[in-house]
């Protein structure tokens, strides 16, 4: 790969569309002077919505409400289960409801500080404005949220937060939440402003003179492949955390509708930052499908720790205090086990990989909850984390009232995904991303809770008020025809696509090349990051690549349910975005975030940024598959939280 | 552990279906249920035969998309448990394990053991919302909601929408799904100025989908969030209320 040379003006292809003005004046400015389109026009434009897990409901619906046209697709049977609904902790604002401090401002800090300096202040900002808007609409809508007994909401902090600004519905706020945009969108499906496709699979963007005009969908239930045309499209996907096959992730969330979209003049942004989620339950065989998350506010309890001596191998209970390492503990004094999610994940990382890890293969560290059990009582505990708990034994048959739990780190979320300005718009006019789909405001490291409130913030609130800007452009136009070339071509080249997976005719499953390359991924581009194993990563993974295109089978036919065709576009896809994740990774010499490259750390093994040279978002143009992407850079620069060492010793 | 599974084959919404036998050898206690069918494809697509369809997700208990009858009965053996979440260790070596999809006309085999649960959807389309556009709400803590109604509100939202519940029925009814989306909205003071007529919209359009309900309590057997049948009293309670006349004039029917 050639060494680019670091500037600090931006691509021109990367126009962010910045307003000026004081931080707190932007986004108000912003929504005034965009071009809006008045409420008897709407009714006159398509909009297309791919997903809709939190951010593609809430953007359906509200654009229904306001009157649009709104075309609403998901490979789901309903648009009740995305995978959003298995987000458990909670979700932030900045009520400051416990009256402990809490400002948009101290949100907005807490976010950029989080995210390592790499994400863009006003984006940031503007999420923290509007995130007690979510709370305020969620709770009309009947979300549940939890509540004191005087009938007003409870907050609690989560994940390490200096401030309680959590708000959550049991261990089921993403359900909730999800439901509450649900229930919103099936009110438009309803009133007819919304169409709704269920078990419906986006294939591919339909691009002409450079803007989206469409999508090709496939019928996952007929098999039929068809063409929908609209003035904008919207993808609202979701992350690609099961590019390393185990994930927290569900087992269907996959890059395909981002990956096309890139395929088709996308920039991709930041592909290599992703955030592995330190308390999973450990792979127990391996046959296992996918990795349990445990709730991060588990660690506000629990106490972790391995046995000092590695070759320990008795019971938990039976190792005495004196023989214990409660290494986040004697590590980082001041957080303990309340550091972020990265240090926590690389701190056990560190000790599994030296052969410390307990449990039977090996693969775990306790986290134990005697000394909260003694101090606050078996019925706290209870209240507190029954759910996990039980969660817990069914799937370990181990009961960790009694014997501590063991975690291992997983992958859990893509801070990386498709480059949007701040309108959300990606750099193919006309084609927007939003929630875990699109790059924007988590830089390097996500905080707890902070997703869903992202996802929430673009659908209900940012998208509805940034998409007239573009629309207002294309008023009483019609959108491009389904018959047009461009339409029957995409059409016919999915279908090729389809054919080509079914003829090869090989000898291996869809899941042993998706095993394979989890493998790879997670070892060379996981926790820990070097150039000799990303280098080797990139040419494991061409290889394998080459072997599903020759030896991959796919039984039965296009016409009907298929899921391991289902399943092979989306592995090919991977098998695409693999790569560019450790070229991304490769390119970015520092360690910042979930991103961590064994050159770049400081003596004691902490994460050593680079802000003179890589104070950017990088952001990754397709050429074919052959050739490596070009890379375009837009400067970050902070104008009110200046960059400083994260520090929790 | 070695098993035998009679699977229900079909190929499609038309097609006819049929038990077919398959050994699951080597199986492991730690797997889930839904990994030892993975197993179990990963072996028929080697010998060239179609992987058995069956729909899954987050594979935690929460999205409802899983869930087929295991040996009669739905989501299997285990209490609160969906199939997802159900662990090979519940069963003892050599056992026969008959895997069925849901059975009910208002929704059809897809696939294998995949069902068409779209009816549930034109239940909450019907009703199962309160009417607020984006921007409209006043402050989330303007209204206070003592606690216990907003545990019971959640109590009833814990529902999965994974359609056990009616599989679990001998009349193939959908009342406990639809009173636990209604009693989630109408127990809540925000659900209240739609509560009547939400009954009405929900029920009327449960009843043109799917069968009455007896009172046989099976379906709080089988839902895997142990939703109460109490639910389903208190959605019988508003439905009766909503036709008095006196409740139309108020603006509540
Ligand atoms: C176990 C777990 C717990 C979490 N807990 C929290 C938490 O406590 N707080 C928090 O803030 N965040 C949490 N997160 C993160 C958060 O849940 C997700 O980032 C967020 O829900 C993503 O929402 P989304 O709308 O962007 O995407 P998703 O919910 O993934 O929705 C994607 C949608 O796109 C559709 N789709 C995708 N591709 C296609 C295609 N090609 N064609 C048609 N449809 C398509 C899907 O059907 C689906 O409807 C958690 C994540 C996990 C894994
Ligand atoms: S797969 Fe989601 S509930 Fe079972």
């Amino acid at each position: 790969m050639e060494e680019a040379a670091v500037t600090d003006t931006a691509s021109p292809k990367l126009d962010a569309r910045i307003p000026d003005g004081p931080i707190q004046d932007r986004w108000d400015n912003h929504k005034f002077d965009v071009n809006l389109v008045n409420p008897a026009n709407k009714r006159k434009y398509e909009i297309i919505v791919v997903g809709t897990g939190l951010a593609g409901a809430s953007a359906a619906a509200t654009f229904g409400e306001l009157g649009y046209n709104v075309k609403a697709f998901t490979y789901h049977d309903s648009a009740r289960r995305a995978h959003s609904i298995a987000a458990q902790g909670g979700i932030n604002a900045a009520k400051n409801y416990p009256n402990d401090g809490d400002s948009i401002y101290r949100l907005f800090y807490d976010t950029v500080k989080g995210g390592d300096f790499r994400a863009r202040e006003s984006n940031v900002y503007r999420l923290a404005q509007v995130s007690n808007a979510i709370i305020d609409q969620t709770t009309a809508q009947g979300v549940p949220f939890a509540r004191e007994y005087g009938g007003l909401l409870d907050n609690r902090s989560f994940g390490g937060a200096q401030v309680s600004r959590t708000f959550y519905a049991r261990g089921q706020t993403g359900q909730q939440l999800l439901l509450g945009a649900y229930h919103a969108l099936s009110r438009q499906v309803a009133a007819g402003t919304v169409e709704l496709h269920t078990r419906s699979e986006m294939l591919d963007v339909v691009v002409k003179d450079g803007r989206a005009v469409g999508i090709v969908v496939r019928d996952l239930v007929t098999g039929e492949v068809a063409s929908h045309s609209a003035h904008a499209v919207v993808l609202a996907t979701g992350g690609y955390s099961n590019v390393f096959f185990l994930s927290t992730n569900a087992m269907a969330c996959n890059a395909t509708a981002v990956w096309r979209a890139h395929r088709k003049g996308a920039l991709f942004a930041n592909p290599c930052f992703t955030q592995i989620h330190p308390t999973c339950i450990p792979a127990s065989d391996e046959f296992q499908s996918k990795l349990t998350l445990m709730s991060e506010s588990l660690r506000n309890d629990g106490r972790i720790w391995v046995p000092l001596d590695p070759d320990d191998r008795r019971p938990a209970n039976d190792i005495p205090e004196d023989e214990r390492d409660y290494y986040l503990e004697r590590q980082y004094p001041a957080f303990g086990n309340l550091v972020p999610r990265d240090v926590a994940s690389r701190a056990a990382m560190r000790i599994i990989d030296q052969g410390g890890g307990v449990g039977p293969l090996r693969n775990g560290v306790y986290l134990d909850f005697a000394s909260a059990i003694e101090r606050l009582g078996k019925n706290t505990i209870e209240e507190r984390y029954g759910n996990l708990f039980e969660m817990y034994e069914r799937i370990t048959d181990e009961d960790p009232y009694e014997v501590p739990m063991r975690i291992y780190p997983a992958p859990h979320y893509t801070m990386g995904g498709l480059w949007v300005d701040y309108n959300l718009m990606t750099t193919v006019p006309g084609l927007y991303a939003v929630g875990e789909a699109n790059f924007s405001d988590h830089g390097a490291n996500r905080l707890g809770a902070s997703a869903l409130m992202q996802g929430l913030a673009d659908g209900y609130f940012v998208l509805p008020a940034t998409i007239g800007d573009y629309l207002s452009d294309w008023l009483n136009t019609e959108p491009v025809s389904t018959e047009d070339d461009v339409f029957v071509d995409a059409v016919a080249a999915v279908n090729e696509r389809t054919e080509q997976f079914l003829a090869i005719g090989g000898t291996r499953s869809v899941d042993h090349f998706h095993r394979e390359l989890g493998k790879i991924m997670i070892e060379n581009c996981g926790l820990a990051r070097s150039r000799e194993g990303l280098e080797k990563a990139i040419s494991e993974i061409k290889a394998l690549r080459a072997e599903f295109w020759s030896d991959l089978r796919v039984l039965g036919t296009a016409e009907n349910l298929n899921q391991s065709l289902e399943r092979a576009g989306r592995v090919a896809d991977f098998l695409e975005l693999a790569e560019l994740m450790c070229l991304d990774a490769l390119d970015r010499e520092e360690s910042c975030g979930g991103h961590f490259r064994v050159e770049h750390q400081t003596e004691d093994g902490e994460a050593r940024r680079d802000d003179e040279n890589f104070s950017h978002v990088s952001a990754w143009e397709w050429i074919d598959v052959d050739t490596p992407q070009e890379l375009h850079r837009e400067p970050l620069t902070f104008e009110y939280v200046p960059p400083s060492q994260r520090s929790y010793k | 552990m070695d098993l035998t599974l009679k699977v229900w084959r079909q190929a499609g919404p038309d097609a006819e279906g049929g038990f077919k036998t398959y050994e699951a050898n080597g199986v492991s206690p730690e797997a889930s249920f839904l990994e030892m069918l993975d197993q179990v494809n990963e072996k028929l697509n080697e010998a060239g035969e179609e992987p058995i369809a069956f729909d899954h997700d987050c594979r935690e208990g929460i999205c409802g998309m899983c869930g087929v009858m295991i040996n009669g009965h739905p989501h299997g053996p285990q209490d609160g448990t969906a199939t997802c979440q159900l662990h090979m260790r519940k069963f003892s070596d050599g056992d026969s394990i008959v895997i069925e999809p849901w059975r009910s006309t208002a929704m059809p085999v897809v696939r294998d053991l995949i069902v068409d649960r779209s009816p549930f959807d034109r239940i909450v389309e019907a009703g199962g919302f309160i009417t607020i556009n984006t921007g409209a709400a006043p402050d989330a803590n303007m209204t206070r909601i003592p606690k216990e109604a907003a545990d019971s509100a959640m109590d009833a939202a814990s529902c999965i929408g994974c359609a056990a519940c009616v599989a679990a029925c001998p009349n193939s009814a959908a009342n406990l799904f639809t009173a636990a989306k209604m009693q989630h909205l109408n127990l809540l003071p925000q659900g209240q100025p739609e509560r009547y007529t939400r009954a009405v919209a929900m029920v009327e359009t449960m009843e043109a989908y799917f069968g009455s309900c007896t009172n046989h309590g099976e379906c709080e057997a089988a839902c895997p969030k142990n939703i109460s049948i109490d639910f389903i009293a208190m959605m019988n309670r508003d439905y009766v209320k909503a036709q008095f006349k006196n409740f139309a004039r108020a603006g509540q029917a």
